[in-house]
């Protein structure tokens, strides 16, 4: 029970770190509305011209673009979440403190992810979201379990994006700078989440490996869950599996990290 | 058995070895053993204040790391609590404080009592027992006004009153102290101080000082130990080291013009910059009759008096042990 409450109490930190910053916030909302609707009408054009494209029609297109752009920040695509920090405490020799409290490093970190996760869902996704809806004809459905069971794929597709991010920002245990890693997650990450365009719609083996891959839990995954085009229990499954592997194999690392440094030295 | 109420922390013959990759070409690379910490053996008893100095490099970060169990050692025997702390760093963190000078616990975005609020949690302390140690720190840190900054917002004084507040809310029974006053003002630096000398007098934790302001060490500590290259090699009153060391003073004199070396016995010249010239004494000789034989020899303009840095005082100790 107390350790519920430590990681309770982290996420509720992680929570309200992000909340801090409104104008930030605020800029975000309307740099993913600008980008919405960039990409609605890119949709518009390639569906008029391509009707049931990647199956499809064009209110679920663009419900695909507005969802896109509200889980954005949420499943942090392109990162910018904690990743950044913990690499910056690895490189400045700072994780030095995280390693002697008495917590874990993993779960730490994950609880504190899962705060901003849930705050870019109300600060950042609503708005976005709303404001698509408001001018677009999208496909969103009414039946409240439909909501629920899209908040559970999102829930699951931010474990996912933190497991990889961890394994990410864990590099720079080794490489003394872990920029390059990031910015190699960064372009797999817009690339294969299917946040410019549904990963239904890459052709042959490409849209095969795609979808296979960890990243399409991030959008793909929700949003195909929302608009019902998706088969529930293999989506969760993909998704829960994705994050089970990812999250064990950042544990081997973390402990694999740990000894470097407790052997080696900062 | 170990005798912990004697031996709070207990070093015998400890030893750390890192091994350096270094590239002396493509694909190529040379292994080296750095020894930074050599055979070394000290024992705190509870209740102590003890300096741990050195110059840079001398090892005293990482035995500050092996004793919170972020190191392992390579060898040697080392207790703190009578727990073993590589072995089992989690039951050792809820009884050990840690502050290291140049970086920060606390949440950076948030404000600090959310910080306090985590410990809270993370060490698990009763409730009844955090708010006490927190009204007591708050009080007699001045943070009053500022648990609700964010930490950013908090100046480096400010900033570090707060990270030592983090460290003592569940009541460790060691504090180690990495650099507690390092870059603070005047007045920071004596509020630190009172603070650190009533905790251990009221309170009785032991306290593990690191520092390179030497003043540091003669408000507070009773013993000092020094190392360098991994070795003891003072340990005993800080007023003793400046017999040991044999430690100087320095005089810097401004001439009204460029002069050859100044003669002052005892001082001898050891730079001259322009019509600046800097004088070595023993720290044991007073000023006031030197500057009064210098004024009425030389033309003086300015001057003045810097105290012996501790990199000196060991420099020159470790010189001389060599010799004898």
């Amino acid at each position: 029970m107390g350790t519920g409450r430590l990681y309770a109490a982290v996420a509720v930190g992680g929570f309200r770190r992000y909340a801090t910053y409104r104008i930030a916030t605020a800029a975000g909302v309307f740099t993913n509305t600008v980008f919405g609707l960039i990409l609605a009408y890119i949709f518009i054009a390639l569906w008029d011209d391509r009707p049931h494209l990647g199956g499809y029609d064009q209110a679920q297109a663009l419900s695909y673009v507005w969802l896109g752009q509200a889980l954005l920040m949420v499943v942090a695509v392109m990162g910018g979440g904690f990743e950044d920090e913990l690499i910056e405490r690895i490189r400045t020799g700072d994780i030095a403190i995280d390693l002697y409290r008495p917590a874990d490093l993993q779960l730490w970190w994950l609880a504190q992810d899962a705060g901003r996760a849930l705050f870019h869902l109300l600060g950042r996704g609503v708005v976005p979201l709303a404001f698509g809806a408001l001018f677009f004809d999208l496909a969103l459905p009414v039946d409240p379990l439909a909501w629920i069971a899209f908040l559970v794929a999102v829930a699951l597709g931010v474990v996912v994006s933190f497991a990889l991010r961890f394994l990410v920002a864990l590099c720079a245990f080794w490489l003394l700078d872990g920029a390059g890693v990031a910015q190699l997650a960064w372009i797999a990450g817009i690339f294969c989440s299917g946040m410019l365009l549904p990963l239904n719609v890459f052709p042959g083996v490409l849209g095969e490996v795609v979808r296979a891959l960890p990243w399409s839990s991030l959008i793909q995954a929700p949003v195909d869950v929302l608009l019902g085009t998706a088969d529930l229990p293999r989506t969760y499954l993909f998704q829960a599996a994705w994050a089970a592997a990812l999250l064990a194999a950042g544990r081997l690392v973390q402990s694999a990290a740990t000894r470097r440094v407790v052997v080696q030295g900062g | 058995m170990d005798n912990e109420d004697a031996d709070l922390i207990l070093l015998d013959r400890v030893e750390k070895v890192f091994e350096v990759r270094r590239r002396t070409g493509f694909l190529r690379a040379e292994r080296r053993q750095v020894r930074a910490v050599d055979s070394l053996s000290f024992s705190v008893r509870r209740g102590e204040m003890v300096g741990y100095i050195g110059p840079n490099g001398a090892g005293k970060s990482t035995t500050v790391k092996m004793l919170t169990g972020i190191l392992t050692p390579s060898g040697g025997r080392l207790r703190v609590a009578g727990i073993d702390p590589s072995r089992e760093r989690t039951r050792l963190a809820r009884r050990i404080g840690v502050v290291f000078g140049q970086r920060t616990t606390l949440w950076w975005d948030l404000p600090l009592i959310d910080s306090y609020r985590l410990m809270h949690r993370m060490y698990r302390i009763p409730d009844g027992r955090y708010r006490e140690n927190l009204d007591r720190c708050v009080e007699l840190l001045d943070l009053g006004d500022l648990l609700d900054v964010p930490v950013r917002q908090l100046s480096l004084g400010q900033r570090m009153r707060g990270d030592i507040a983090a460290a003592l809310l569940h009541d460790p029974e060691v504090l180690y102290l990495d650099e507690p006053t390092i870059g603070l003002d005047v007045i920071s630096k004596a509020r630190v101080r009172e603070f650190l000398r009533d905790l251990n007098a009221e309170r009785g934790t032991t306290v593990l000082l690191t520092t390179h302001d030497l003043t540091d060490i003669e408000q507070l500590c009773r013993r000092v130990m020094v190392i360098d290259h991994g070795r003891l090699v003072y340990d005993g009153s800080p007023a003793g080291l400046h017999e040991v060391g044999e430690s100087e003073r320095t005089l810097v004199v401004d001439l009204e013009r460029e002069l050859p070396p100044i003669e002052a016995e005892p001082a001898r010249v050891v730079k001259v910059e322009g019509p600046r010239q800097w004088l070595a004494f023993p720290a044991s000789e007073s000023a006031a009759p030197l500057v009064a034989r210098i004024a009425a020899r030389y033309p003086l303009v300015d001057l003045s008096v810097r105290e012996p840095d501790i990199e000196a005082v060991i420099s020159r100790m470790y010189a001389g042990r060599a010799v004898s």
